[in-house]
């Protein structure tokens, strides 16, 4: 019976089907940050019980690391924020005592934990991985069934190296067409959520398939997976082809020689089959999509960055027009405001979602001779692995970046949602590479409009908003 | 954990649809590494009107009078209603240990979202969905009866209004089944040992390099 993706890696994974309706689910690979485990750990050491597969566990501290140079010098004991020093500090002994290969503060390979796994070829096509973050969705990319988890399910994957899960139903995002030049992934997937709406895909694995997702590259299908989650689906997925075995090869934790053509052979075989049945089919015309921009509070309130900013008066129904007017008050909008008038007090280029080499580079590509406005205060960026630096600064990304104004920055979740230094005040307006405009997200009071990074950088150069189509 | 059969809780209206783990429990409270104390940091940014910081005292901070947990009439309400898509974003647990460590012990909403929904009954808290309709009239009369109360049976799987109206809502019964006798998943897995042992064996043979 012709297959979708996640029911191929479901039954792969298959432990045991219980009466209940529940089932055992075996899980490959397993990311621990510094947020979401320390209370996992605890339990484990209370009930006395051991990590049930120590190597199938890597490790790295991502969501508090400081990001400054200065900050960073002394390791963990140098970070100001004692809170934060004691969270790092723990996963660090945590790590040490059972025994979890982890990537310390100022280890090269440290980084958010999202761009390390698949940098490490620790994400691999056909594993199931999970990590207690909604962000996990990105390894999805690699036709990989990976997920979200909280600290509860943290600790039932280290003491039995499974879940128990209920199976979802199948969602195909079909995107066809070719993008217009200076439109990205990003657009992409903020475009979806905007027609899908943020809770379109609860309780559905999202697929993405189509012409437009086929040409993208694994950084781009990871920008795209990783805001699954915004969609309300906990998982995303790209079947796997020749762009996803060239990106896997050769890196760290791949497999190699032997098992290296064993697993090629199986991972061919990871995609939707061409008549697999989906619950919901949505389809997106590529070449249609502009560049986006959020103007609300939630990741659906987005639209082209030459529309205006909606008027509530005009929503469907009651809810609607309340959020949207809760909404405008707090981002200090007007209705039909136009978009590219919204004037930006910061901006960050970075997190789990664009802080890879290709997000880099396209921020770069128009930041390049140009000057960052004066009437911004920050202009932020920060890379998303020690690794993704060091590549930037070998190709010369960091001049480009420092020249123009931006500060540059050690790796790290950082201003994404603000749990170090790095954040927003009260009021501010920021165009953020990063996948959450929630109220507060990057800052107490703070406005956050989600944008590409090549539309980040635009904006830094002009101050406001600017479609980035007419600068290239 | 706590187990959970029946209450009859007072209920607290929170009007508003997407409610995100952010907005539940704000960032700067999530460098703890326990599992207690974020009840007086639920729903911080809406609850007071300064910022909040970790292992502050909160009695001497303005409270946001206009929220609806710092009304009188709600105080100690064990129910929260509110609408859709309900725990949206962040898969931080700490949403659910704040809901609880405040007080609560069912939420009550027409949709929830899907990571939220599994951390939430593995710390006792009880996710009741009914129709948008239902939630509606809810809405109606906890806003319109001061003191308003709702009679929750989960072994029966009902809701019972103070006019003794009572509304039926699904469950998954293997969540039902844990959370009336508060027990720990972790320990019914490991029953299961030897399947998991078996399942390696079998895959180590066609998925190798998983296992190295």
């Amino acid at each position: 019976m012709a297959q979708t993706l996640y029911d191929k890696l479901w039954d792969a994974h298959l432990v045991k089907q219980r009466d209940d309706g529940t089932a055992l689910i075996y899980i490959d690979r397993h990311l621990l940050h510094e947020v979401t485990s320390p209370q996992a750990f605890e339990g484990l050491r209370l009930a006395g019980r051991k990590p049930w597969r120590i190597s199938a566990n890597l490790a790295t501290p991502d969501h508090n690391v400081p990001t400054t140079v200065k900050e960073r010098a002394q390791g963990v004991s140098g970070i100001e924020d004692e809170t934060s020093r004691i969270q790092v500090q723990t996963l660090d002994d945590n790590c040490e005592e059972f025994g979890i290969t982890e990537f310390k503060i100022n280890d090269p390979r440290q980084g958010i934990v999202h761009v390390v796994g698949p940098e490490q070829g620790a994400t691999l096509p056909g594993m199931t991985l999970v990590c207690g973050d909604s962000h996990t969705a990105t390894h999805g990319a690699f036709a990989a069934l990976a997920h979200g988890v909280g600290t509860s399910e943290v600790e039932h994957v280290l003491a039995t190296q499974c879940l128990i899960q209920r199976k979802m139903k199948n969602l195909l995002i079909q995107v066809d067409g070719k993008l217009q030049k200076g439109v990205t992934a990003k657009d992409i997937v903020l475009a979806v959520i905007g027609e899908i709406g943020t809770a379109g895909g609860t309780g559905y694995a999202m697929e993405f398939a189509g012409s437009a997702i086929a040409d993208l590259s694994m950084e781009g299908r990871m920008t795209i997976c990783n805001m699954a989650i915004e969609a309300g689906a906990r998982v995303g997925l790209v079947g796997c082809d020749q762009t996803t075995i060239d990106y896997v090869e050769g890196r760290p934790f791949a497999p190699k020689g032997k098992d290296w053509d064993m697993a090629v052979e199986w991972w061919k075989t990871l995609h939707s089959d061409a008549d697999a049945k989906f619950d919901k089919v949505v389809k997106l015309d590529a070449a249609a999509i502009e560049p986006q921009v959020s103007w609300g509070t939630s990741p659906e309130m987005v639209g082209s960055v030459n529309s205006l900013v909606p008027d509530p008066a005009k929503a469907g129904d009651e809810n609607l027009r309340k959020s949207w007017e809760s909404a405008l008050k707090y981002m200090g909008l007007k209705a039909n405001q136009a978009i590219t008038d919204i004037k930006l007090d910061r901006v960050f280029i970075g997190s789990c979602t664009n802080s890879r080499i290709e997000d880099l580079r396209a921020a770069a590509e128009v930041a390049k001779g140009r000057k960052v406005s004066p009437t911004l205060m920050q202009a932020l960026v920060v890379p998303g692995s020690g690794l993704v630096k060091k590549q930037a600064e070998d190709e010369g990304l960091d001049k480009i970046f420092i020249e123009a104004g931006f500060e540059w920055r050690e790796p790290g979740c950082s201003m994404c949602l603000a749990m170090n230094a790095d954040k927003l005040g009260q009021g501010e307006h920021c165009a953020s590479t990063s996948n959450r405009n929630f109220e507060g997200r990057q800052g107490y009071g703070g406005r956050t409009h989600l944008v590409s990074p090549a539309m980040a950088a635009a904006a830094a150069i002009a101050g406001h908003f600017v479609d980035v189509r007419e600068w290239s | 954990m706590q187990k959970f059969t029946q209450l009859n809780g007072l209920v607290a209206p929170l009007d508003r649809a997407n409610v995100d783990t952010d907005l539940i429990i704000p960032k700067q409270f999530l460098k703890s590494i326990k599992r207690t104390g974020f009840g007086p940091n639920l729903f911080d940014e809406l609850r007071y009107l300064d910022e909040g910081f970790p292992g502050q005292d909160v009695t001497n901070r303005p409270l946001n009078q206009d929220f609806v947990l710092n009304k009188p009439r709600y105080q100690n309400s064990e129910v929260l209603l509110s609408r859709a898509n309900f725990g949206c974003g962040s898969s931080r647990e700490h949403a659910p240990w704040a809901l609880v460590d405040y007080g609560f012990r069912a939420i009550i909403a027409p949709s929830f979202a899907d990571i939220f929904f599994n951390n939430a009954p593995k710390n006792g808290l009880l996710l009741i969905q009914l129709d948008d309709a239902i939630i509606d009239r809810l809405f109606n009369e906890v806003e319109a009866t001061e003191g308003y109360r709702l009679l929750v049976d989960l072994p029966a799987q009902t809701v019972t209004t103070p006019s003794g109206e009572v509304l039926s809502f699904e469950m998954d019964q293997f969540r039902k089944h844990c959370l009336i006798e508060g027990l720990d998943d972790i320990g019914l897995t490991l029953k299961d040992a030897a399947d998991i042992k078996a399942y390696e064996e079998a895959r180590a043979k066609v998925t190798p390099w998983i296992f190295a």
